[in-house]
């Protein structure tokens, strides 16, 4: 469905990965067959409702749950058969983070390098490295207990980048974050990408998905139910819509506008009449134009843009607004 | 190699976490102290009763209390590791490539340290009473410590990882250490139990260690008991050791 990047080196493949967990009374299939690439230095974007299963994805592919059934090749690696070393290329950055509180930012850092097998020079070293990238010089030697949220995920960022990684998983990495963490985080993600890192994000968050994505895959009920970049994502399902506030007949516009080759589907709505066409810039003078030349009268317009909700919505018949409440 | 270094690794973290927070050596160290100034003096009237075993009330009593140091010491180390999960360390840690066998023995040797530190407290409280030992009884002695650390530390850290939560571990560790506790022999020895339940305390482990000990202080090391305790207690640790190790490797926050 989507554009093959061609020629790019894939950096995770997988194939029907599944994976259900049991208990005393029922089986639930978190993660229900599913096949996704991701190719090296792209932000790569799963986006879905909470429970969709999305963090059950990320921990199948960074090797902290099993899978049920399937297979995976993640940095050049059978996940299933060699996860020691699928582990020694990624970083993972959890929901929760995974900073002590009664550590300093500095000490986690170093502590962390040392577990790749760095030595205790070279780990303070990329540890004084990343408290500069990551402007937590200011409480880099104080308990990650007094950090704000914004630099505990910084600190948490960190830990998961401390050995170069070629692939990192954040999952959900700016939940909780105000505004203008959120914006900084973004940046560092994209700073990421740029410097060749591949990054797998998970989130909930439409415009997150929007902003940072170069490709993204639509999770609902644990299964893929769209994928391709944002803009073809929603270039496939809507297309722009002109809303026209008619103040003649309603129904000769439709007429006329309806059977017009830029126009995908039209319907009215009490009096304004809803036009979805492929590229608005171009489109909406053109519906003006005809409207003044039959002489029907109009007195709004606008248009907007088509987003990733309408993307979900379409896909999954509920809207990622309304299905979360987080 | 590499099991050395990640042991030694996470030992130091966990360590320098122990450091920094001293107080929880005299938490852990004041209910067998309680025990050796408030009840201890209750036993030298009955040292006299037969079936009490021989050696005076201080040097029976004392390593059968290092026993209960290590059990009760031990038991509660779970709760850490509860917390940890929940700020999802275990997580992040299990990604790393280290060893899930040194998440599981940085730990436990830190707890054995803490242990060795409060065995040595009560035993230099129990000098002044009268208590007397060979120097070979507490090397074997601390050897039994450091057996039982590890054996109900790896059961805790396994509880912790599978309830994960503090609620449901709670009960679960107090409601099993006391009856082995008082089928172990510490506040009293079996000697002067009905036959009914010594043959019960035979199937506490811990009682076997206890009576080990009792025996090394006294430098009775050619005693049957010790041997017996010894293996008893280092079998049930290596399957400890290695079950928590497994379940490290397994635990999702």
């Amino acid at each position: 469905m989507s554009e093959q990047p061609s020629g790019r080196e894939k950096v995770i493949s997988v194939h029907g990965l599944r994976r259900v967990f049991k208990s005393r009374k029922s089986s639930v299939e978190a993660v229900a067959g599913i096949d996704l690439e991701v190719y090296a230095a792209e932000i790569f974007g799963f986006l879905g409702p909470n429970g969709a299963g999305k963090t059950t994805t990320l921990r199948m592919l960074a090797t902290l749950l099993p899978p049920t059934s399937g297979d995976a090749t993640v940095v050049g690696q059978d996940l299933l058969r060699h996860p020691g070393e699928v582990r020694r290329r990624i970083g993972y950055v959890g929901q929760r983070g995974g900073a002590d509180l009664e550590i300093t930012g500095r000490h986690e850092l170093v502590f962390e390098a040392r577990l790749y097998g760095i030595s205790r020079a070279e780990a303070r070293a990329r540890a004084a490295e990343l408290i500069v990238t990551l402007e937590l010089e200011s409480c880099a030697d104080r308990k990650v207990s007094t950090y704000s949220g914004g630099q505990r995920r910084r600190l948490d960022v960190g830990v998961g980048l401390v050995h170069k990684p070629q692939l990192l998983f954040l999952d959900e990495p700016t939940t909780g974050l105000d505004p203008q963490s959120r914006a900084r985080m973004w940046d560092e993600v994209r700073k990421l990408r740029d410097e060749g890192t591949t990054v797998f994000i998970t989130t909930h968050y439409l415009e997150e998905a929007d902003a940072l994505c170069n490709r993204l895959a639509i999770i609902d009920h644990g299964k893929i139910v769209a994928e391709g970049t944002p803009n073809e994502l929603k270039r496939a399902v809507a297309g722009d819509l002109v809303t026209v506030g008619v103040t003649g007949d309603v129904d000769a516009a439709l007429r006329l506008l309806k059977p017009q080759p830029f126009v995908r589907e039209a319907s009215v709505e009490g009096s304004e009449l809803r036009l979805y066409v492929d590229h608005g810039e171009t489109a909406t003078p053109n519906i003006l134009r005809l409207l003044d030349t039959a002489g029907l009268g109009l007195a709004t317009v606008a248009l907007s843009r088509p987003s990733l909700d309408d993307v979900f919505l379409r896909s999954t018949g509920r809207s990622l607004r309304e299905s979360d409440s987080a | 190699m590499k099991l050395a270094r990640d042991t030694g690794l996470v030992f130091q973290r966990y360590f320098s976490l122990f450091i920094h927070n001293p107080a929880w050596v005299a938490v852990g160290v004041l209910q067998p102290a309680l025990y050796l100034l408030l009840f201890a003096p209750l036993l030298k009237s009955i040292a006299r009763v037969p079936g009490f075993p021989a050696g005076g009330a201080y040097n029976v009593f004392v390593p059968g209390l290092l026993i209960q140091l290590g059990l009760f010491g031990a038991a509660g180390v779970g709760f850490s590791l509860i917390s940890e999960l929940r700020l999802g360390i275990v997580e992040r840690l299990r990604v790393t490539p280290v060893s899930r066998l040194s998440l599981l023995l940085g730990r436990a040797l830190r707890d054995v340290l803490t242990l060795f530190v409060q065995a040595l407290i009560l035993v230099a409280l129990a000098l002044p009473f009268g208590l007397s030992f060979k120097p070979v009884g507490i090397l074997i002695g601390l050897g039994l410590v450091a057996l039982i650390g590890l054996l109900v530390a790896s059961i805790s850290y396994a509880l912790a990882l599978a309830l994960k939560d503090e609620n449901s571990f709670a009960p679960i560790i107090f409601t099993a250490s006391l009856p082995l506790l008082l089928l172990s022999g510490v506040l009293l020895p079996m000697s002067l139990a009905p036959s009914w339940l010594r043959t019960i305390s035979t199937l506490n482990p811990f009682s076997h260690a206890v009576s080990a000990n009792r025996a090394v202080f006294l430098g009775h090391l050619a005693n049957p008991n010790v041997l017996q305790g010894v293996i008893i207690m280092g079998v049930l640790a290596a399957f400890a050791v290695w079950f928590a190790a497994r379940s490290f490797g397994r635990a999702i926050s």
